[in-house]
C-alpha cells in the first residue's frame, strides 16, 4: 500500500502537480481511515489530502483512474462486477430478439448487427439507463476499437475508432426524434433545449465510459506507469496559447475569469499598501482631538499614483490570434486598473477596436465582432508587421503620449516585408513604456522571417509569453 | 507527527462519526445534502483533526455546511468572519486594558510592583476572540472562519498555529492548548491564490455547483411544497444556464430564491415566458439576463 501511494505520489509530482512531503504523510493516514472498497471515498480521501487547487483535479483524477483501476484485484473496484454485467448483456440481447419477434436465445453478441447495436445504446440512452450504457461501453470498446496488444498507438486513436462506429451526432438527432414522438405532440422550444440537453449529458456520460474502459484495458496491456506518461496533459495555466486544443481553449477560458478577479483584487491591494507620503497636517490636527490636542498619531497623505494609459496593439493573423484574444480578455477584464485602455488590431491593416468593448459589457461578444466586422485586411491579409505599424503612426502617433504605455502584442512573424521598425523607436521614445509580448518559444525567436529582435531593441523589454502562467505575471507587473 | 503524540488533544477527542455514510446521513437529516466528496472530507477532518479549507463559487453552501455540521454534532459554532485589516487583537485575544490600569489605580498604596505586575497579565484581564474561545473552550465546537482569502497574506500567519497545533501562544501567559480539538471550517471564495503553509495545514474540498440530481433534491428539501415535476424542471433549467457564457453563474442560493419565487407565482410549470419574467432573481447583471433570454428562447 505504502509503494502504491508513493508511487501516485510520484506520478503526481511528474504531471506537475505541487505535492508536499506532509501531504504525502495526511494521505497515507487518511487513507486508513476509509475502506478500500469504496472507491469514490478513497479518491475524495486522496484528493483532500493531495490536491489543495481546483484546477488541478482533472489532472489528479487522470492519475487516479490509471493508477487505481488495475492494481491488484483488492483495489480493482468495477462498479458492479463481471459477471452480473455479463448477465445483464444477455438479457438485453434477449429483450431484443424477443421484441423483434425473433425467439430463439443464444449466440454471441457477436451476431449483432451493427444497426442492432446502435438501437440498443438508443434504448440505453433514452431510458438513462446507467447500467446499460456502461454495458454498451463496454461492448461497444470491445468491438469496435480493435485493440491489439502491445501496439503503440494511444488511447484517442481507439477513442477515434470506436466512436466513429456508433455515429454519436446522428444518435443525438434520433433520441431527439424518439422523445417527439414519446410526447406525442409539439415541444415548446424551451422543453426541446433542455431535451437536447439532457440527451447531450448522456452521451458525453457514455463517451466518459468509453475512455474509462479503453484506459482500463490500456493500463492492463502496458502497466500503469508506462500509461500514466502517455495520459500526462499540461495544467491549465501552462496550456501554450499557440497549440491549445479546443477543449484546452474552453478550460483556459474559464480559468480566465477568476484569474482576472484575483489579479484585480491583488493590484488594488498593491495600489493601496506600501505607500506612505508627506505628512497630512489637516488629517493629524484633526485626529489630535482625540489625545487632548497632543498630535500623538501622526497622519500621512496617500498618495494615489496615476494609472497607467494602455495601447494594445495585437496581431490577429491565424497563428497568433488565440493570444491576441486572451490577452485583450485579460486587459479588458482588469480595465478599471487603467485609466484608459484603447485597443487596435491588425494583420496588414490596422483598425481602432476600443469602441466595440465600450458598446457591450461582454467581452467575449467584443472578441467575436472584432474577428467579424474589424478592417484588417489591406492587400492579402498576411501579417505585415511594417505597413500596420505606418499606418499606426500616422493616424493614432499623437495621442501616444508621456503616460501612455504601449503593448505590442505578436509573433514578429512578417513575410519578409520592410520592418518600419522606426515607428516602434518613435513611439518608445514619446511613451511611457513599450513592451511586446511574444506567444513563441524563446528559442524560435529570430528563426525565419521572425523580426523580433528588430522591434525589440527600441522596447523597454520583450516578454515570452506562451502560457496563461506568463501573461499573469506580465500584466501584474504592468499595472 | 508531533513529538509528544500521547499528550497531543487527538486522542482526548473521540470520533464523531463512524463512516462516511453516517455523515451523509447526519447532514441530510438537517437538509443538507452532501455528495462523496463533502461527506467525505468531513469525515476525515473529523478523524486526521485537521482543518477543512472549502473552496467553491459564491452561494454553494460552504458556509451552510460549517453550520450544518455544528447542527448534527451538537456544537456550539464560532465564527469568524475575516476582512482586509483583520489583526490579531481582534481573531486571536486582547489584554483589557481599561481594566487593567483600573486593577493598577486601584492598589495604588498596598501591593508591591511584582504582584501587580503578575496579576494584571492574567485570565482575568484577557479579552478572548473568537479564535482563543475555540481553543478554550470545554464544550464541543465548531469553529468557523469565513473567507480567509479577505486577509492579508500576512495575517494568515496568524491561523497558522492554531490550524496545525490547536494552540495559542500568548507571551505574558504561556501557551494554551485546545482541550478537545474542534472542528474548523475555513472558507474561500477564491480571490486570491492562499498561501502554501496555510493550505497544507488543511484538507481541501472545493464545493462546485451541483449535479442537477443533486440540485433536485436540494429543491425538494429545501423548498417546501414544490412538486416533484417543477423541481425537476428548475434544475434542468438551471443545468442549462450554467453552460451558457455569463459573468456569474447563478448558484444555489439563487435557485432556491427562484424556486420560491415560482412558488409564490403559483407556477406548475416553467414556460419561456415565466422562465424569461422571473431570470432577474437568478442572473445579477443585465447582461446575463439579455443573453440568457435570448438563448432560451432559441428560435429554431
Amino acid at each position: 500500500m505504502l509503494e502504491l501511494l508513493n508511487g501516485f505520489v510520484v506520478e503526481l509530482r511528474n504531471a506537475g502537480l505541487p505535492v508536499s512531503l506532509t501531504e504525502n504523510l495526511d494521505a497515507m493516514e487518511a487513507v486508513q481511515h476509509i475502506p478500500l472498497e469504496d472507491r469514490e471515498a478513497f479518491k475524495y480521501a486522496l484528493g483532500a489530502t493531495l490536491i489543495k487547487n481546483n484546477a488541478h483535479w482533472r489532472a489528479f483524477e487522470t492519475v487516479f483512474e490509471v493508477y487505481f483501476s488495475l492494481r491488484g484485484s483488492e483495489y480493482r473496484i468495477v462498479d458492479g462486477d463481471e459477471s452480473s454485467m455479463d448477465e445483464m448483456w444477455r438479457e438485453m440481447q434477449e429483450q431484443m430478439r424477443q421484441g423483434e419477434g425473433k425467439g430463439g436465445a443464444g449466440g454471441s453478441m457477436d451476431d449483432l448487427s451493427p444497426e442492432e447495436i446502435a438501437h440498443l445504446l438508443m434504448q440505453a440512452l433514452l431510458n438513462g439507463d446507467q447500467a446499460m450504457t456502461r454495458a454498451m461501453a463496454r461492448q461497444a470498446v470491445q468491438r469496435f476499437a480493435g485493440m491489439e496488444p502491445g501496439r503503440p498507438v494511444g488511447g484517442t486513436y481507439y477513442l477515434y475508432r470506436t466512436l466513429r462506429n456508433l455515429d454519436l451526432d446522428a444518435m443525438l438527432e434520433k433520441l431527439m426524434e424518439a422523445s417527439r414522438q414519446q410526447v406525442g405532440g409539439e415541444m415548446t422550444t424551451l422543453e426541446e433545449r433542455l431535451e437536447r440537453e439532457e440527451f447531450e449529458h448522456r452521451i458525453e456520460e457514455f463517451k466518459g465510459e468509453i475512455e474509462a474502459e479503453i484506459r482500463r484495458r490500456l493500463v492492463a496491456d502496458r502497466g500503469a506507469e508506462a500509461m500514466a506518461k502517455t495520459l500526462r496533459k499540461p495544467l491549465p495555466e501552462d496550456v501554450e496559447f499557440m497549440h491549445a486544443s479546443r477543449d484546452e481553449m474552453l478550460a483556459l477560458r474559464k480559468s480566465l475569469y477568476p484569474l482576472t478577479r484575483k489579479l484585480a483584487a491583488r493590484l488594488a491591494r498593491k495600489r493601496r499598501h506600501g505607500r506612505k507620503g508627506p505628512l497630512d497636517f489637516r488629517n493629524t490636527v484633526r485626529h489630535s482631538l482625540s489625545y487632548g490636542g497632543v498630535p500623538a498619531e501622526p497622519k500621512f497623505k496617500y498618495p494615489r499614483p496615476a494609472k497607467p494609459e494602455l495601447m494594445v496593439v495585437a496581431d490577429i493573423s491565424g497563428s497568433v490570434a488565440a493570444f491576441a484574444r486572451f490577452t485583450l480578455m485579460l486587459v479588458y477584464a482588469i480595465q478599471n486598473q487603467f485609466s484608459k485602455v484603447r485597443s487596435f488590431v491588425f494583420i496588414d491593416g490596422i483598425d481602432e477596436v476600443t469602441a466595440y468593448f465600450k458598446t457591450t459589457e461582454d467581452i467575449t461578444e467584443a472578441i467575436h465582432r472584432i474577428n467579424t466586422e474589424a478592417d484588417v485586411v489591406w492587400v492579402d491579409g498576411h501579417s505585415d508587421y511594417g505597413h500596420a505599424f505606418e499606418v499606426f503612426w500616422e493616424r493614432y502617433g499623437k495621442d501616444v503620449g508621456p503616460k501612455t504605455t504601449v503593448l505590442f502584442l505578436g509573433d514578429a512573424r512578417n513575410n519578409y516585408h520592410a520592418s518600419q521598425a522606426w515607428v516602434v523607436k518613435e513611439v518608445a521614445a514619446k511613451a511611457r513604456h513599450v513592451y511586446w509580448l511574444n506567444p513563441e518559444p524563446r528559442s524560435y525567436w529570430d528563426t525565419g522571417d521572425s523580426i523580433v529582435s528588430d522591434y525589440g531593441v527600441h522596447t523597454d523589454g520583450v516578454y515570452e509569453c506562451r502560457n496563461l502562467r506568463q501573461l499573469e505575471s506580465f500584466v501584474e507587473k504592468l499595472a | 507527527m508531533t513529538g509528544s503524540e500521547s499528550t497531543s488533544p487527538l486522542d482526548r477527542t473521540t470520533p464523531r462519526f463512524d463512516s462516511v455514510q453516517a455523515v451523509r446521513d447526519a447532514l441530510r437529516d438537517v437538509d443538507y445534502l452532501a455528495d462523496d466528496g463533502i461527506a467525505g472530507v468531513a469525515f476525515l477532518a473529523d478523524r486526521l483533526g485537521k482543518p477543512v479549507l472549502v473552496e467553491g463559487p459564491a452561494g454553494t453552501g460552504k458556509t451552510q455546511l460549517a453550520k450544518s455540521i455544528a447542527e448534527i454534532t451538537g456544537a456550539r459554532l464560532i465564527r469568524l468572519q475575516c476582512y482586509e485589516g483583520l489583526d490579531e487583537s481582534k481573531a486571536l485575544y486582547e489584554w483589557n486594558y481599561k481594566k487593567q490600569l483600573l486593577r493598577i489605580q486601584a492598589d495604588k498604596d498596598s501591593d508591591s510592583w511584582n504582584e501587580i505586575h503578575d496579576d494584571i497579565f492574567s485570565d482575568e484581564f484577557l479579552l478572548t476572540r473568537p479564535l482563543l474561545e475555540a481553543i478554550s473552550a470545554d464544550d464541543p465546537v465548531v469553529l468557523l472562519i469565513d473567507e480567509v482569502d479577505r486577509v492579508e497574506v500576512e495575517t494568515e500567519a496568524l491561523l497558522l498555529e492554531i490550524l496545525s497545533d490547536y494552540q495559542v501562544s500568548i507571551p505574558e501567559l504561556g501557551t494554551i492548548v485546545a482541550k478537545q480539538i474542534p472542528l474548523v471550517f475555513l472558507t474561500s471564495n477564491n480571490t486570491r491564490e492562499l498561501s502554501e503553509a496555510l493550505k497544507r495545514r488543511c484538507l481541501y474540498l472545493h464545493v462546485d455547483y451541483p449535479s442537477l440530481e443533486r440540485e433536485r433534491e436540494i429543491v425538494l428539501a429545501k423548498v417546501p411544497g414544490v412538486t416533484a415535476n417543477l423541481a425537476d424542471q428548475i434544475s434542468r433549467i438551471m443545468r442549462s444556464i450554467r453552460q451558457m457564457d455569463l459573468k456569474k453563474a447563478p448558484s444555489v442560493s439563487e435557485t432556491l430564491d427562484w424556486a420560491r419565487t415560482l412558488m409564490l407565482l403559483n407556477v406548475d410549470v416553467i414556460d419561456e415566458q415565466t422562465a424569461k419574467d422571473t431570470l432577474h432573481v437568478l442572473l445579477k447583471y443585465q447582461s446575463d439576463i439579455a443573453k440568457a433570454a435570448k438563448e432560451l428562447s432559441v428560435e429554431k
